[in-house]
């Protein structure tokens, strides 16, 4: 990260003090030693305490916030949930954290145009939770949705495992409130379906909170299906469950999750929770949704195209505990994978088509680099998810990680993918966005900044090289 | 006219443009009223991956070339983009860059979204003649920001579409629509809200006061697998009983030309009168036309599409005020084209963004300049 600015720090004081002003007194923390509790989101690997962090109530106290922070030039750093795997939410130690965790009222529900709106320090969960009793839920379903914020999930464009049907974060978002770095206060599209003028909502939708604040969003409810059911595939080769894939694509039936796990996964999940999982090489799990009748349909014709792929083992559940316990190993495959080492975990995106010949470079890399690899991951929409081993204790095992991590991630773009499909630049992958864009690409990006915060006080040191950013942020 | 035929040479005219440029793909949309510049001469597929779900094409290619190539692999754009020329008695070819960029959406936009949720890869030349790419061909992807979505509904103001990358569905085997005629408006509009709120997956609603035979008709559409369609069909007609009686429609063509009919405002066709699209929240489509007081109307998208036909040389914007949503000038003389802005003028400080973003993209402002302001 950037030096910090000393002409910021030396201003603490008097920063406290003004937003002090505008906040109640324990909305503003300042002492070292609770300033800790913001230095790091969950990339731990990287820590560093903010100047001070503020927990505002209302949009209008985030405009305070803001106001002051532009009249005194003092980067920010918005907040969600802090569960960005990017360190979108890391801070700079001349930067206030502006955390949106308290502002978290359900403000609206209407059934019948099928909205939500909601302050963003909610978490994923509990907006479907607020409309569950009507049988409505939220499709974005980010692993992470316990926790997250839905000011992250707007911030990242969050995705998860349902996203092949239902779409990613900025395709159920219909309006925001947001808070200019000066304090100025716009309101974005709505509960209408298209918002006129120019598509400002996608474009605020995915900027890892570098064009201003959200702090309040109409969400799109669905009426949930009237039931799920998963089947399980086993197959002796990656390439083979990644032709089976994009078969079934191909096929015609849309499944609402194609998910994938290999060898390494698999065993470790095993040992883990024990889900009962065939030993072999890698595996699928399908789900598809309707009634009863629907389901029988889909899944004919999945497991039909499975067949002719000759798959060691087709498990189709019969009961809902059957459908549990399929899920149970994909679930915990971060934790079962946490069990054996510290991990960092990928996400770039590839084409499907592209999955055999891209497993089989990891496995290979793997081998080059000495670190073991585990896949799981969305394979219908190429989302990867590569888990590298490394020992955090052990002195440049991380920095092997993090070269084979980058190595990786320009594979997929080689074969026309991208750096990361649901999970953000953040920090992370700020360095190899020249690997994917050229420079006039880039540039064009920042002078969208430039229009939103000339200043360049929000998010500052994120997505972007700090090379290319280094003018506009002095 | 200029007629470029490659992407280099369109950043070449721009970069040595000086004056205005007014850039049209087909010309069958009615927004640039005298193009100097055409994209029709930068066409071609360039890759299309049935098994990955995507296809990308020169901006320039004509949309029926793509929806041919996707029809043989049984597949299909998402958001089934309507065709303006019978509305607007224009001629020519629609292209697949001119759906992008005035983002283009028909009746499936309520289950499937608009133009650009499908949208995922963008090549452009912006103002100062740079090409710029952003997005890429798969389906997922958060790196750097969305100028995907940006482009899509810019009407060429920020850059001159080169290339464009979507994700596609798979089209389905069968359709059904579930028919109800003689509701009045408020009722349809309650109708298709439950539908829409079922779990059933429809993919259009609509509502047409005014329909073929001269009645009222309120229209649902299911699509899928054969049992599944038949299936939700017959729930949907459960559901709606209260509202009377539902009648399946289930062959091909029919339904076909019904919801071509719907997708086109062809209600509308060989009417006088201006023609506006207002988007609202769908229960506020009622409130829309009653406050109008329009000739005509079409309700899509559950009541949040309205089409009116209203007469000649009105501004409707004032008798909407206290609806939030927009309004857009579709069909009108160049008389009244002079008068009304064809996009509702957005609030500050949302205006200002617009602008800067503009000035960004296009400094010397010559890019379709008289428009989205």
């Amino acid at each position: 990260m950037p030096v910090p600015d000393a002409r910021v720090m030396s201003k603490k004081a008097r920063l406290v003090d003004r937003l002090r002003g505008v906040l109640p007194e324990d909305a503003v923390i300042h002492d070292p030693a609770e300033t800790r509790a913001y230095e790091c989101d969950a990339l731990t690997a990287y820590k560093c305490p903010p100047l001070c962090a503020v927990l505002p109530s209302s949009t209008e106290e985030v405009a305070a916030v803001l106001k002051i922070c532009h009249d005194e030039d003092v980067p920010v750093v918005p907040r969600g949930a802090g569960t960005s795997l990017a360190g979108g939410a890391l801070p700079t130690a001349d930067s206030v954290i502006l955390g949106v965790a308290r502002m978290n009222e359900v403000l609206e529900v209407d059934y019948d145009n099928r909205f939500i709106r909601v302050q963003t320090g909610r978490t994923n969960l509990s907006v479907s939770g607020a409309v569950e009793e009507n049988d409505f839920f939220y499709a974005p379903d980010p692993s992470s949705q316990l926790a997250c914020a839905i000011a992250g999930n707007i911030a990242m464009n969050s995705g998860g495992a349902h996203c092949l049907k239902y779409g990613v974060t900025t395709n159920n978002l219909m309006g925001v409130t947001m808070v200019m770095m000066d304090g100025s206060v716009v309101e974005i599209g709505g509960a209408h379906l298209d918002a006129g003028g120019l598509d400002l909502l996608g474009l605020i939708c995915g900027s890892e909170g570098q064009l201003g604040v959200v702090t309040e969003a109409t969400l799109r409810i669905l009426r949930k299906p009237e039931g799920a059911r998963p089947v399980l595939m086993a197959f002796d080769s990656n390439e083979v469950a990644g032709q089976c894939v994009s078969d079934i694509i191909k096929a015609g039936v849309l499944p609402v999750a194609i998910e994938f796990m290999d060898r390494p996964v698999i065993r470790a999940t095993e040992a883990f929770v024990g889900a009962g999982y065939p030993d072999c090489e890698s595996l699928l799990i399908v789900e598809v949704e309707g009634s009863d009748a629907e389901i029988n349909e889909q899944l004919e014709l999945i497991l039909e195209i499975a067949r002719q792929h000759n798959p060691v083992e087709l498990r189709e559940s019969t009961s809902a505990d059957e459908s549990a316990r399929i899920w149970l190993g994909r679930k915990s495959a971060f934790g079962a994978m946490g069990r054996i080492n510290d991990y960092m975990c990928l996400d770039g995106t590839i084409p499907v088509s592209e999955l055999p010949y891209v497993l089989r470079r990891i496995g290979e890399m793997s081998e080059e680099f000495g670190l073991l690899v585990g896949n799981v991951f969305h394979a219908g929409d190429g989302n990867m998810h590569p888990l590298i081993l490394y020992d955090a204790n052990k002195p440049g095992d991380l920095e092997i990680c993090e070269k084979f991590g980058a190595e990786i991630l320009k594979l997929c773009v080689e074969v026309g993918g991208c750096l990361t499909g649901e999970h953000g630049v953040g920090i992370e992958k700020r360095d190899l966005m020249n690997v994917q864009y050229a420079e006039v690409d880039l540039e064009a990006q920042l002078r969208v900044k430039d229009v939103f915060d000339p200043k360049w006080l929000l998010n500052p040191s994120k997505v972007f090289p700090l090379d290319a950013t280094k003018e506009r942020r002095s | 006219m200029r007629r470029p035929e490659t992407e280099t040479e369109l950043a070449d005219l721009v970069a040595s443009a000086d004056a205005p440029l007014q850039i049209c793909g087909g010309g069958t949309r009615g927004v640039v009223a005298e193009p100097n510049i055409s994209l029709a001469g930068l066409t071609g597929i360039e890759r299309y991956e049935p098994g990955a779900l995507t296809l990308v094409a020169k901006a320039g290619t004509p949309l029926a070339e793509v929806e041919a190539a996707l029809d043989a692999e049984g597949q299909r754009l998402p958001f089934e983009p309507m065709d303006h020329r019978g509305l607007l008695g224009t001629t020519g070819t629609p292209t697949i860059g001119g759906v992008v960029a005035a983002n283009v959406s028909g009746p499936r936009r309520i289950q499937a979204g608009a133009c650009r949720d499908s949208l995922i890869g963008v090549r452009f030349v912006d103002g100062r003649g740079d090409v710029i790419k952003n997005g890429g061909r798969v389906m997922k992807n958060v790196t750097g920001y969305d100028l995907v979505k940006l482009m899509a509904g810019s009407f060429g103001t920020l850059g001159v579409l080169t290339e464009v990358s979507f994700k596609l569905l798979p089209a389905p085997e069968a359709r059904a629509v579930v028919l109800v005629n003689g509701l009045d408006d408020s009722q349809a509009i309650s109708a298709l809200a439950r539908a829409v709120g079922s779990s059933f997956e429809v993919s259009g609603a609509a509502h047409v006061p005014v329909g073929v035979d001269g009645h009222p008709v309120t229209m649902f559409r299911v699509e899928g697998f054969a049992q599944s369609v038949a299936y939700r069909a017959g729930q949907l007609a459960e559901l709606l009983k209260d509202y009377g009686e539902a009648l399946i429609e289930t062959d091909p063509e029919k339904t076909a030309a019904g919801w071509k009919w719907v997708r086109d405002v062809e209600a509308f066709h060989g009417l006088p009168g201006d023609v506006w699209r207002v988007s609202v929240k769908p229960s506020d489509g009622p409130r829309v036309a009653a406050a109008v007081g329009a000739e005509r109307v079409v309700y899509d998208w559950a009541g949040g599409l309205v089409w009116l036909l209203v007469d000649e040389g009105r501004d409707i914007r004032p008798d909407l005020q206290g609806i939030a949503g927009h309004a857009t000038l579709v069909r009108a003389a160049a008389s009244t084209r002079s008068q009304i802005a064809m996009f509702q003028p957005e609030p500050e400080p949302l205006a200002r963004i617009s602008a800067g973003l503009r000035t960004q993209f296009d400094p010397r402002g010559i890019l379709n300049p008289g428009l989205m302001r």
